[in-house]
């Protein structure tokens, strides 16, 4: 088989209404889940039921509703699936970059210049100069699992959650970075605050970052 | 000229709930919408409006509105003891709310969410195309409050054709039966063949900290099989009737309000017609899981 086509898949019970479809990483389900969306956009066959593609970090969960044919279903994913574009880079061939301003002002930067071995200066370009994108929602509305930055922002989580990380909080951990769409708990490296507005159920999308967008964090000075 | 209902009383906790809204998982929206379909359906069913109308889910009775304008209404679900003016009017039936009467709901005797349906439905502003209120991301209408006026919509070209359906009291038995299919990952727990670890078989007690979000169970533990033992999972996609098994060996089952994914293994899923059953589950009911194929 040629290694650049064909997305091997392990399709999961879940229920009466959904199928959990499992992928070997990540690059893998953002490939999958744009071949995917465009099939159920079609809504022809057994999508026509489906309501949501819900992509983790190795699987997309299917929602297909209360009448759904789910053999068919799983049919129709393993033919999308032999037949999508492995080598292809949704976040790279996706629409415009999503630019998002930053105040890198956050109470952790020291820490995180600190468990980097970079300078504080060094830890703002590391984490400007590289697109992310976006890998996965979940956690709330309007949050963006962003992933592929420069490898070495990895920080872990903080030993001790905050109660409340401030809406706007623009955060590392592990090989995530993220933004925090409103105040929320949370135990992520704060390194800056943006004023972006990642959910607003009055706008369409309300979501600003949805899965597979590409994301460029830009400086825009601590005074600003 | 359409109705309106005012909240006199809103008890321990009144949320307007419909259908739910799908097609915002991937954003970190779950779909929400009543705990109990079958209930909420029902409702709409003989109030004869259609799909789609948003009702009111009372936890544990507690509810009095007021008819400003004259009101058809239904109460499904739990069988709170429903009044009329203070004269006792029947479950699972249609009834005519004469301008300026008040309508009161009283604790059930079992289950845990009535539905209130007004003919025409609950028309308060919709949010991403629902009325529910879903307590999890904090999307739809606040949990109602003494003094609320809500406008009631206009019924669309159907009218009501049953005017009542008797019911079994739901949660009467000694312990409640919900079926499950096999979820993505038995086989962390041994297996479908293998009694999912002990979550079949045991019996379950509902905890305290049960909500729309879902229940938590307790009394017994599930096991995970050894080359499972110490495995993290990524996040994945959740289902509503999910049953989750985190490092505890405590299960939780996910309800309407459930989070879009979680990091523990779900070992199997709750039919639909199960996952209605078990939001009628209290703290402390005991509960039996049951395979089915």
């Amino acid at each position: 088989m040629d290694s650049s086509t064909g997305i091997p898949v392990d399709v999961l019970p879940a229920g009466e209404e959904a199928v959990l479809v499992e992928v070997a990483d990540l690059d893998d389900v953002l490939a999958l889940d744009a071949a995917l969306r465009s099939v159920a956009a079609e809504g022809t066959g057994p999508w026509s039921a489906a309501t949501d593609l819900v992509p983790g970090a190795r699987t997309l969960l299917v929602i297909a509703g209360p009448r759904a044919d789910l053999a068919a279903l799983s049919r129709s994913v393993r033919e999308v699936a032999a037949a999508a574009d492995r080598s292809r880079d949704p976040g790279r061939t996706g629409a415009a970059v999503v630019e998002i301003p930053v105040r890198y002002d956050g109470p952790d930067l020291g820490d995180v210049a600190a468990l980097t071995g970079l300078t504080v200066a060094d830890v703002v370009a590391a984490h400007t100069q590289m697109p992310w994108r976006v890998a996965f929602g979940g956690f709330a509305p309007g949050f963006a699992y962003l992933v592929g930055g420069d490898p070495r922002l990895r920080v872990p989580r903080r030993d001790t959650p905050r109660v409340s990380v401030p809406g706007g909080s623009v955060a590392l951990a592990g090989d995530f970075s993220a933004v925090y769409p409103r105040p929320s708990p949370g135990g992520w490296q704060l390194i800056g605050t943006s004023d972006a507005v990642l959910w607003d159920v009055e706008r369409q999308p309300p979501a600003l970052l949805t899965p597979g967008t590409a994301v460029r964090f830009v400086d825009v000075g601590s005074d600003s | 000229m359409s109705p309106a209902l005012e909240v006199v009383s809103s008890g321990a906790l009144v949320l307007v709930e419909d259908e739910g809204r799908p097609g915002h998982a991937a954003v970190g929206v779950g779909r929400s919408g009543a705990a109990d379909r079958g209930a909420y359906r029902l409702g709409a069913r003989i109030a004869g409006h259609g799909e789609g109308r948003a009702a009111l889910e009372v936890l544990l009775g507690g509810l009095a509105v007021r008819a400003l304008g004259r009101a058809t209404v239904v109460v499904t679900g739990a069988p709170a003891p429903a009044s009329l003016d203070g004269r006792p009017v029947a479950h699972a039936t249609l009834l005519d709310v004469p301008p300026g009467s008040i309508l009161a709901l009283g604790m059930p005797a079992t289950g845990l969410r009535s539905y209130l349906t007004v003919r025409g439905g609950i028309d308060v502003d919709p949010v991403l195309g629902s009325r529910s209120t879903d307590t999890l991301s904090a999307v739809g209408p606040a949990p109602l409050r003494s003094g609320d006026v809500l406008p009631v919509g206009t019924p669309g070209g159907g009218f009501p054709t049953v005017d009542h359906v008797a019911l079994p009291a739901p949660g009467n038995e000694a312990s409640s039966l919900l079926e499950v299919l096999p979820g993505p990952r038995a086989a962390w727990v041994g297996g479908w063949g293998g009694g999912l670890g002990g979550l079949v078989g045991a019996v379950w007690t509902v905890t305290g900290d049960s909500d729309r979000v879902g229940l938590r169970l307790g009394g017994a533990r599930v096991q995970r099989a050894v080359p499972w033992a110490d495995v993290e999972l990524p996040s994945e996609g959740l289902v509503r009737g999910a049953v989750q098994v985190p490092p505890g060996g405590e299960p939780v089952v996910f309800l309407a309000d459930h989070p879009v994914t979680g990091g523990y293994p779900v070992v199997a899923v709750l039919t639909a017609s199960a996952a209605d059953r078990a939001a009628q589950l209290r703290p402390g009911d005991a509960v039996r899981l049951i395979p089915v194929t």
